[in-house]
């Protein structure tokens, strides 16, 4: 591991990550939600007009009446198709069927009385999901340094892996950590304390 | 409430319409009389003969014979039905109608909903509001239809009507959870609380505790539109001390484990919208909560219309088959499943009306339905991906299998990315009962990907076949001649949505000259110039409105038209950020007939000519 790699927004190991590929390709990006640019729900107040209207271009299209040969990437026009907002918003679309429908693990804190399970495939990264976690739990996790673990807070987030151990969240790359975390456990006091010293 | 057909049903399977409250007679001024005059005798019978007359066209024709014929009428009017808000002003309507118990109002037009209308345009519910609180004070139903609502007008219309039984709210905005705390809290004759596809602010008023506590009259409670968190625990009491609810609707953020609870305490529902149908939050509960759902559905005898299904797992689908075989209704539309789970519930569901799928399911689970649903009037297939160049999952082999299966369809809206002509002309052959014919292409101007040919064919047959259709949404490449059809074989089409489609100003004429019964008539995008526009003054007074935006519309042609047409408003519509008419063009008309000339609430970014 690096040594020069600190925690930042987004531990973005790439450069030196081993991955089956060809160089220079990158692996898809998990599709985001579908929200077709030029949707502009107009019924919240929103900070000034987000989308100008595309329709005044897409009539010149119409004027024209002869059978159109189509532009090979169209922007999306105000309002096409007709469906209403709440539900294109409200809608993501699935992934193909070769995907895996979404990791989910427990999630264990100490001092709760219930576990919680999240999906890890909703979270481009640590940042995120720490973030996540944050919320669900209603604590704070301090900064993560390679060196010194979570600094800042009595809570230390660790996960165990495939092989049976229990392991600092952050340290190793993102894919790597959701192909091989079975579960996840939020500790607290002493033991975490612990945990970040002997790193 | 859909126009469509002539009793309102809705999605529901729920006859709607002017039935459903009490029948007075409201000839109370003759009780004094001893002995009334021959005149009088006559009103009497004739009024006591229209209380039974509740086709709101029936009574406009009645009400035309003569002016005894219009008063007697008028006092018997207790459904109040206004299609345009601005087409006339609260005071004229509670002048002539003094009688009223039940209001239908609407407002905005459609394509608000695709985000064409800006914000603020109008449609405001405070007029009517206001004016009712003392023309109407027994009034008992209220339906609007996107109109712009106020926490204010909920708390006004609570505090107004003593008597207050049903409100249902649809495409609404402008309100949240302190007016309906409001109306739960002051209504407490209250029995239909319908949000549907509504806005609702989050003012974090739990309304749901506000309902009366010794117990309520409530029928229906509709709230799967609602965004944000509804306190369970004050549902679960609500529901508890409910005995007459039948219809409930949950949003999403209810999860399986509380809908259990829920349904558990209410068997005798007829319609369920299911929530969030998906995971608990409490992960040693799953296995136990799929065991229990089955027992909770087959506890509910009458259950008929199901939706909801929001976040659904599929494999709890199942789950529902001991009520498939009596459903009439069920809406799918925000469940994202294959054809396979479709199929494990599809097959039981024999008795099905209404079905609202999303594009998921794809042709084959389209094939299943056409192989069981025999019964079927409406079907709605809605797609995942709503973007033109999109994924397809849905096509003309969907279309094509369901017009062979299901011979009684009334209704269909079909979004795809590709279609023929074909499987259109088989449709309009297969389907005769057909009374609306929604087709959406998705991407502009597509042609038949077979053939390579415009869509007229197929447009045309539906029109010509289907001799009952009132409501048509056109789609893909079509050219002057698919609207000659329309003008020539559609004599009974009420509402035309056009969207990228003609050629010339003489496709909008074939249709304002060939339409006698065009009602509405919205046009977004499509070569449409004055001339057009002017080809129609002989019939706009006859319809509710005309939407055209992104036409060839010019100033001095609206203006034209007002200008002829004294009793028509033209509005012209701009983005809020533009200062002023900057030329000539005319992006966005809107024109519709009103007895009250120019609105006094249009915002800075309507012109009204």
């Amino acid at each position: 591991m690096e040594s020069t790699v600190t925690y930042e927004g987004d531990l973005n190991l790439k450069a030196t990550e081993l991955r089956l590929g060809l160089p220079g390709t990158d692996e898809s990006e998990r599709e985001k939600p579908m929200v077709p640019v030029a949707v502009r729900n107009n019924k919240r107040p929103l900070t000034g007009s987000t989308d100008e209207s595309k329709s005044a271009s897409c009539a010149s299209d119409a004027r024209d009446g002869d059978r159109e040969t189509r532009p090979a990437a169209k922007e999306q026009v105000v309002g096409w198709p007709p469906i209403r907002s709440y539900r294109k918003n409200s809608f993501q679309p699935k992934k193909t069927e070769a995907d895996p429908a979404g990791i989910y693990v427990k999630v264990s804190m100490d001092g709760a009385p219930y576990l919680r399970k999240i999906d890890l495939k909703l979270y481009k990264g640590y940042s995120e999901l720490l973030k996540a976690l944050e919320d669900m739990f209603k604590f704070t996790i301090g900064e993560y340094s390679e060196r010194e673990g979570y600094n800042g807070s009595e809570y230390a987030p660790t996960y165990e892996d495939k092989d049976g151990d229990w392991m600092l969240v952050g340290d190793v790359p993102w894919d790597m950590f959701i192909s091989s975390c079975k579960r996840m456990r939020i500790m607290k006091g002493s033991e975490a304390r612990g945990l970040g010293s002997c790193a | 409430m859909s126009e469509d057909e002539d009793r309102t049903v809705d999605l529901d399977g729920v006859s709607g319409g002017g039935a459903g409250f009490n029948h007075e007679a409201s000839s109370s001024k003759t009780s004094c009389c001893p002995s009334p005059s021959p005149d009088r005798v006559l009103e009497i019978v004739l009024e006591n003969v229209l209380l039974f007359l509740t086709s709101r066209r029936d009574r406009s024709a009645v009400s035309l014979v003569c002016k005894s014929w219009y008063r007697a009428e008028a006092l018997t009017r207790s459904e109040l039905f206004i299609g345009n808000c601005y087409a006339v002003s609260p005071r004229r309507a509670i002048e002539r109608f003094q009688k009223v118990r039940s209001l239908v109002l609407k407002g905005m037009p459609r394509f608000a909903d695709f985000s064409l209308v800006p914000p603020n345009w109008g449609a405001h519910f405070l007029p009517w509001v206001s004016a009712m609180a003392t023309g109407y004070p027994w009034l008992e139903k209220v339906y609007l239809k996107r109109m712009s609502v106020t926490d204010d007008d909920l708390n006004l219309l609570a505090k107004s009507f003593p008597g207050f039984k049903e409100l249902v709210l649809v495409c609404c905005e402008g309100f949240g959870t302190s007016g309906l705390a409001a109306v739960a809290r002051e209504c407490r004759q209250l029995r239909v609380l319908d949000l549907i596809d509504d806005e609702v602010m989050d003012d974090e008023v739990d309304w749901i505790s506000c309902f009366p506590e010794t117990g309520t009259c409530l029928e229906s409670l509709v709230f799967d539109c609602v965004e944000f968190h509804v306190n369970f625990g004050a549902l679960e009491l609500l529901v508890a001390r409910s005995p007459s609810l039948r219809r409930l609707k949950l949003n999403r953020h209810v999860p399986l484990g509380e809908l259990l609870r829920l349904m558990v305490r209410a068997p005798r529902l007829t319609h369920l919208g299911t929530g969030s149908f998906s995971l608990s939050e409490h992960p040693a509960q799953e296995e136990q909560e799929a065991a229990s759902l089955a027992a909770a559905f087959a506890a509910c005898k009458s259950l008929i219309c199901l939706s909801g299904f929001r976040d659904i797992v599929p494999d709890y689908l199942p789950t529902i088959h001991p009520v498939c075989a009596k459903l009439t209704s069920l809406n799918l539309s925000y469940a994202n499943i294959n054809a396979e789970q479709l199929k494990s519930v599809i097959y039981h569901c024999h008795k099905l009306q209404t079905l609202w799928v999303l594009d998921s399911v794809c042709d084959e689970g389209l094939q299943a339905v056409a192989a069981t649903c025999k019964e079927l009037h409406e079907l709605r297939v809605f797609p995942m991906d709503a973007r033109e160049d999109g994924q397809a999952f849905v096509s003309e082999v969907g279309l094509l299998a369901i017009s062979e299966g299901c011979r009684k369809l009334r209704s269909i809206l079909y979004f795809c990315q590709k279609m023929t002509n074909d499987a259109v002309v088989a449709m309009s052959q297969n389907c005769p009962e057909l009374v609306v014919f929604r087709l959406c292409i998705m991407g502009r101007h597509r042609p038949d990907h077979v053939t390579g040919e415009p869509m007229d064919i197929g447009f045309g047959a539906i029109v010509m076949n289907c001799k009952k259709l009132t409501r048509l949404a056109v789609s893909g490449l079509l050219t002057d001649k698919a609207f000659s059809y329309i003008g020539k074989y559609g004599k009974l089409v009420r509402t035309l949505s056009v969207a990228f489609a003609g050629n010339t100003d003489m496709a909008l004429r074939y249709v304002l000259e060939g339409c006698p019964k065009l009602l509405k008539l919205e046009i977004r995008d499509s070569p449409f110039g004055d001339t057009a526009l002017l080809s129609g003054l002989h019939h706009y007074y006859n319809m509710r409105f005309l939407w055209m935006s992104s036409c060839k519309l010019s100033l001095g042609g609206c203006k034209e038209v007002a200008r002829r047409m004294p009793q028509l408003v033209v509005e012209l519509i701009r983005e809020p950020e533009e200062e002023d008419i900057v030329d000539d063009v005319v992006e966005k008309l809107y024109m519709y007939r009103s007895l009250e000339g120019c609105r006094l609430d249009a915002p800075s970014f309507v012109t009204i000519l």
